[in-house]
């Protein structure tokens, strides 16, 4: 067993615990805080695979960024000692099928999917070649998506604005 | 230059040759962990002595002086001090949270810590997107001041976390704006290659006018960031008691303590590399006898040197200027700083497009 293995198999099991913890919790920014460890050990995950720019990203976008959105709005919303009441027993019962039915599913996926072989990359990705295929206008260049997002959040700016400036 | 780097591939030569690699490995993770933490404490001292001292000279005053000479050993006191008092649990908080909150913030801290380049070869954490990783790592430190507001139970607390998590996303922005503004003229984000490029003149002079706008704006909005001095409201004691650590006491309030003066120590010490050339010796080109003299100076006393002169101008601005309040801090950033900012990387990018830089 290589050290690469260990720290694997320490870090799916913290995404593992923390998730159900994160599902399982009555109170809302507890909840949060254990989609923070989700979101911590998939950055690991991502380090550990050498590739520290996704790494960074998910850490500056998810862990820096959308989870204190989250805690922010749940700050302004909701009162202290708020808790979750426990669930009827209908709602469970439809939980439950459909979790089942969703890991059905994910599982049937992964074992069906051939994975093409894995490439061991000594080293790290080169940033420029991130960013030429982030910027590039070629094949498996990314420019339209890119900028197509950038419209989407323009508009989510405006629309945020509409809501809070209406007089 | 001394290079560090022979002593560590030293060290991993030797434990490789007793031990298996993945053991080896191990055990250097362990060994420069212990190292960095140990750094982080002995800087954290060296800041809050540094911290009264200056404060006490800006004000007309001695400062401490009574134990030890010159009051060094004080903070040696004072730390005996916060260890051994009692930590209090809050009634009817969220006691998870209130506990785990301090060790994010000091985790934010370390990571971005061990991302500086203390001396050649003398780094941790050396990504290719090195800038961008130690910015990622710092933005983790609000989430922990927000729990704490909220873990609390305790409205001074929960208005100061807030506070504190408005002003530090606002601020977030221009820092890196200002940082990205440098990155446009190194093309890298490596922190070694960084420092590398800067062996013939360090950016600020390089870039000359952006280097120098985007410098500005990074103070300002470095000191923002770590909540002080004219931006520290959300700890501001005359109308919030203490902001986000009233109910914490004892080493939880010491972790808050601790991380704010180390990540006012990292603010300064990635405007040394960014901007003042980390641990390249001052190198005017066409001087050769004169830059063989500033090379006998070793790295670390160089990084450091500087590092603490940033440091004492950021002090410097938080003991002269009052307290702004929290729409002026806003409009500060928004209306003022972020448009600089922008202007000023189109102006790098002119810059480095024509090549008007040195």
């Amino acid at each position: 067993m290589t050290i690469q293995t260990i720290i694997f198999i320490i870090l799916a099991a913290v995404i593992c615990v923390c998730s159900v913890l994160a599902i399982f919790t009555r109170r809302i920014l507890r909840s949060a805080t254990y989609l923070l460890f989700v979101l911590f050990a998939t950055a690991g995950i991502y380090f550990l695979l050498n590739y520290s720019f996704l790494g960074a990203v998910q850490l500056l976008i998810y862990a820096g960024g959308i989870t204190i959105l989250y805690v922010f709005s749940i700050l302004l919303t909701s009162s202290e000692g708020d808790k979750a009441e426990p669930l009827k027993s209908g709602k469970m019962i439809a939980g439950l099928v459909t979790t089942l039915v969703g890991t059905g599913l994910c599982v049937f996926v992964i074992l069906k999917h051939k994975f093409s072989t894995a490439v061991f990359e000594s080293g790290e990705l080169d940033i420029q070649t991130i960013g030429n295929a982030l910027m590039g206008t070629g094949k498996y260049q990314y420019i339209l998506p890119f900028e197509v997002i950038s419209v989407l959040l323009l508009a989510c700016i405006v629309g945020g604005i509409m809501i809070a400036r209406k007089r | 230059m001394f290079d560090f780097g022979i002593i560590t591939s030293w060290i991993h030569e030797f434990l490789t040759s007793y031990l298996p690699l993945g053991l080896a490995t191990f055990l250097e993770c362990v060994l420069v962990g212990v190292c960095i933490i140990l750094l982080y404490v002995v800087i954290a001292v060296i800041m809050i002595y540094m911290e009264r001292k200056v404060c006490a000279a800006f004000q007309c005053r001695l400062g401490p002086n009574r134990v030890g000479p010159w009051g060094t050993i004080q903070l040696i006191c004072d730390m005996i001090k916060m260890l051994t008092k009692e930590i209090i649990s809050v009634r009817k908080s969220d006691k998870f949270l209130y506990n785990l909150a301090p060790f994010i913030v000091i985790l934010a801290s370390v990571m971005a810590f061990s991302c500086l380049p203390f001396g050649r070869g003398m780094s941790v954490l050396d990504f290719n997107v090195g800038v961008f990783f130690l910015m990622a790592s710092s933005s983790i430190g609000v989430v922990g001041i927000l729990l704490a507001g909220w873990g609390s139970n305790n409205k001074y607390s929960l208005i100061g976390a807030m506070r504190s998590g408005a002003q530090m996303i606002s601020y977030e922005l221009s820092a890196s704006l200002s940082l990205l503004t440098i990155i446009v003229l190194t093309d890298t984000m490596q922190f070694s290659e960084i420092v590398m490029r800067q062996q013939d003149g360090w950016f600020i002079f390089k870039g000359h006018i952006p280097a120098v706008i985007a410098f500005v704006v990074y103070l300002i909005a470095g000191n923002a960031e770590v909540n002080r001095g004219p931006f520290d409201l959300p700890e501001a004691e005359s109308e919030l008691t203490a902001g986000y650590h009233t109910e914490y006491s004892g080493m939880h309030f010491g972790l808050f303590y601790v991380a704010e003066f180390v990540n006012l120590f990292i603010i300064a010490g990635v405007a040394t590399t960014i901007f003042l050339g980390g641990w390249m010796p001052l190198h005017v080109s066409g001087l050769d006898g004169f830059n063989h003299i500033m090379d006998l100076i070793p790295g670390f006393i160089w990084f450091f040197g500087k590092a603490f002169f940033v440091v004492w101008l950021l002090m410097w601005m938080k003991w002269t200027f009052p307290r702004l309040r929290i729409d002026q801090i806003l409009t500060l950033e928004w209306r003022y700083l972020i448009p600089i900012s922008l202007v000023n990387l189109l102006v790098m990018v002119i810059v480095v497009v024509f090549k008007l830089h040195f």
